[in-house]
């Protein structure tokens, strides 16, 4: 019973949460890696392109509830959430007309691009505020809970509960469709092998008749769905703040570094790495460890590794020690 | 033209948009302006000489500013003899502890082969972080019990607050080669964002363990270099040469510590600006600038680049430190919780890239001129909303929003500034020579 107790906490405070975070930063650690293979450069905008694509999938949540519709139990977002691809769609296409295209025609050095992207998440991240200002933003609707604590301890007979809420489950979910989608692009259509294939040589892809401007623009197009999708499904779980996404960067960024940037299974793999070292770090093992020692063990502390303010901290210390030891990350990663 | 005018005409622009604060908005805004930008100058002063000398991309700006702040508290305030009782040898004693884990890995990682080598490596972190905290945690606990409310940390040293200038350049120097020893070895984009990592690890620093620098709660009072202005307005002396001057003797005083600040600044950032330009022009200068150019046919001419960069890394990442010392005096308090990396590290490297890279003088333009705008766009965006909406009726919904709009004018103007100068002029505004 003291195991299955143990077991159940684990849950409820380390697993389901670290699934939900794991995937969000999955999506957002794929558009990154996306843009390094085939553009070449860490996307410095690419925080502030999910708090675009959030921000307009609230304006079409609430557009549609003004006009009366929800999506019945679930979150009405997820019916808005095309409205907000095809508006970031429009966003990164026009961004990369107007300002990397230049660069790329001049075969400007990625570190440049780097910088320019910069300049991009500046101009982004006013927008956003312009549009939706810098206040907190809820905007879950439906079912809060698949699974409330009390239910689960009623069903169980149990003294632990777990509690599972919509979004988190919604943010599995969606990220597994995602993810199967763009792994069948990838590998099935021609658009997706071309891809491939300018990202391993672009100057062989080049070769054999590969249309470079469509190449980017589908790439641009695939980053802002999936950038959109997982601002959204952030948002969703926790709440909207244009600052928050800016701050989310840095561990997709770790997520996309550790699984090796290019790399689009690295990227999954790096972004469950990463939320689940900052969950387990940060997490007060005193429940599970009480449940499972024999009486005189007990903890007397909290146990916690680190405190949770230390949260960034964790998932950057990850970073440089893979980095030390696998400079191109777990799984191999492009070298430039 | 000739480029010395041009760049005595930008210079000169800068001068007069100061001038012209003061005109407006009074003087004591164009000090708090121009302070702040001699500050920011030396900020982009360090960045340059990191991108500009090596191509080194350091955008960590921030924790080696945040650690020149630090230095000011451990500097300027006075001990706190009973934290130091509780637990002041304990945690100094733990700390040896953290750092000889951190030693004995690295030499296990040197030493042994093998699976050997990964499973001592893995014992000795593991194990020194538990005797680690078994350590550390109760003196820290001790020392954060004292009087919480005005110390519960160790304080500082006592000694004059200018000397905490130098020493927040040491500090950051030390968290540079302790960064630069792990960090260098990475590609540019790594590197980029090893450094980000490093520098939020160090706020995460500041903001938590308050035995060091109270954390959160922040310090406030920290003693100043020049008079405090309620002492000049008791000063009969001074009121009367205020009143000479036609002053009243409240401005007077206020102008009178901010041009104090503005004179140590300038000191500062000359001497600095000065070697800065001694090292741009010496041999060591073209070194330098050979291996940025190509890196490996220096390599090739026999130069250790992994050593200069290590070398460029900490005087840069010194410099920063320098100002961040700097910063937190002028401010008189020293709040982790305002430490932003748009802030602190890419609005800096806005300046740099504005400015020009590799050129000082472009550093200091950029620095005074990005702070300019980075203050006024508000004011000026308030003022050409209210211009644009002045045919609207009051209250309409678009006149509030546009108005209130105003407030985000700041990032996107940064923003539109840096595309534009990277698409038009992309060697900045006074480009390398």
């Amino acid at each position: 019973m003291d195991i299955l107790n143990a077991l159940v906490a684990l849950a409820n405070f380390v697993i389901v949460p670290g699934l939900a975070y794991g995937a969000q930063l999955a999506i957002g650690a794929l558009g990154v890696t996306l843009i390094y293979g085939i553009l070449r450069f860490s996307n410095f905008a690419h925080g502030d392109t999910m708090a675009f694509g959030t921000a307009m999938t609230i304006i079409g949540t609430n557009a549609l509830l003004a006009i009366g519709i929800t999506f019945g139990p679930l979150p009405t977002a997820l019916l808005a959430l095309p409205f907000g691809i095809a508006a970031t769609i429009g966003l990164v296409l026009a961004t990369d007309w107007l300002v990397y295209k230049f660069y790329r025609d001049q075969k400007a050095k990625p570190v440049i691009l780097v910088i320019v992207s910069m300049g991009v998440m500046f101009v982004m991240n006013g927008i956003v505020r312009f549009i939706i200002g810098v206040d907190d933003i809820r905007f879950a609707d439906g079912e809060r809970f698949i699974i409330t604590a009390r239910e689960f301890r009623d069903m169980t007979g149990l003294s632990e509960g777990l509690a599972i809420r919509t979004t988190q489950v919604i943010t599995v979910v969606v990220a597994i469709i995602a993810v199967a989608l763009l792994f069948w692009f990838l590998n099935k259509t021609r658009t997706g092998k071309s891809m491939r294939a300018f990202s391993d040589n672009e100057d062989l892809a080049l070769l054999s008749g590969i249309n470079p401007d469509w190449v980017v623009k589908v790439t641009w197009m695939i980053v802002a769905a999936l950038a959109t999708t997982a601002g959204v499904l952030y948002g969703l779980d926790k709440s909207f703040k244009a600052f928050t996404y800016f701050q989310l960067l840095l561990p997709i960024f770790a997520a996309a570094i550790v699984g090796g940037l290019g790399n689009p299974i690295g990227a999954i793999a790096g972004g469950f790495v990463i939320a689940f070292s900052e969950v387990t770090i940060t997490y007060a093992w005193k429940k599970v460890l009480t449940y499972l020692m024999p009486e005189s063990l007990e903890p007397d502390g909290l146990v916690q590794l680190l405190s949770t303010d230390y949260k960034f901290a964790v998932s950057f210390a990850i970073l440089i020690i893979v980095l030390l030891f696998k400079p191109t990350g777990l799984f191999k990663g492009q070298s430039v | 033209m000739n480029p010395i005018y041009k760049n005595t005409a930008l210079f000169g622009l800068v001068a007069l948009l100061l001038l012209g604060t003061g005109l407006v908005q009074g003087w004591n805004s164009a000090l708090l302006i121009l302070n702040m930008g001699l500050i920011s100058a030396i900020m982009a002063l360090g960045v340059n000489l990191q991108w500009g000398f090596a191509g080194l991309f350091n955008i960590g700006v921030m924790g080696f500013v945040a650690l020149g702040g630090l230095a000011t508290v451990l500097v300027s305030t006075p001990p706190v003899p009973e934290a130091w009782q509780a637990g002041g040898l304990r945690i100094f004693a733990g700390l040896a502890l953290g750092a000889a884990t951190v030693v004995a890995a690295v030499i296990a990682q040197k030493q042994l082969q093998g699976r050997v080598r990964t499973i001592a490596t893995l014992v000795i972190l593991i194990g020194g972080f538990f005797v680690f905290r078994a350590v550390f945690d109760p003196a820290k606990a001790a020392i954060e019990a004292i009087n919480p409310a005005s110390t519960g940390n160790l304080g500082g040293l006592n000694l004059p607050v200018l000397l905490s200038w130098p020493v927040g350049g040491l500090l950051a120097a030390g968290a540079a080669w302790i960064i630069g020893k792990t960090a260098l070895g990475l590609r540019s984009d790594y590197l980029a964002i090893a450094t980000l990592g490093i520098a939020e690890i160090i706020i995460a620093i500041l903001k938590n363990e308050d035995w060091l620098a109270r954390g959160v709660k922040n310090v406030i009072g920290l003693p100043r270099p020049v008079p405090y202005e309620i002492d000049l307005q008791n000063d009969p002396g001074f009121v009367e040469r205020a009143a000479s001057l036609g002053l009243d003797p409240v401005t007077a005083s206020t102008l009178y510590t901010k041009m104090g600040y503005a004179i140590l600044f300038t000191i500062v950032l000359l001497i600095l600006l000065w070697l800065a330009q001694q090292a741009l022009h010496s041999p060591w200068g073209r070194m330098m600038r050979a291996i940025r150019d190509n890196e490996v046919a220096a390599e090739a001419m026999g130069k250790d680049v992994t050593a200069r960069h290590l070398q460029i890394f900490i005087l840069g990442s010194a410099i920063c430190g320098i100002a961040g010392a700097m910063m937190t005096t002028l401010d008189g308090q020293l709040t982790p919780g305002t430490y932003q990396p748009l802030r602190f590290t890419f609005l800096v490297w806005v300046m740099v890239i504005v400015g020009g890279s590799g050129n000082n003088f472009g550093a200091i333009l950029g620095g005074m001129l990005i702070w300019f705008l980075w203050v006024q766009v508000e004011p000026l965006g308030l003022g050409l909303m209210n211009l644009l909406s002045s045919g609207l009726e009051d209250g309409s919904a678009l006149k509030d929003r546009m108005i209130e709009s105003a407030a985000h004018m700041r990032l996107l103007t940064m923003g539109l500034v840096l595309l534009s100068v990277l698409r038009f002029s992309p060697r900045g505004l006074i480009p390398e020579r």
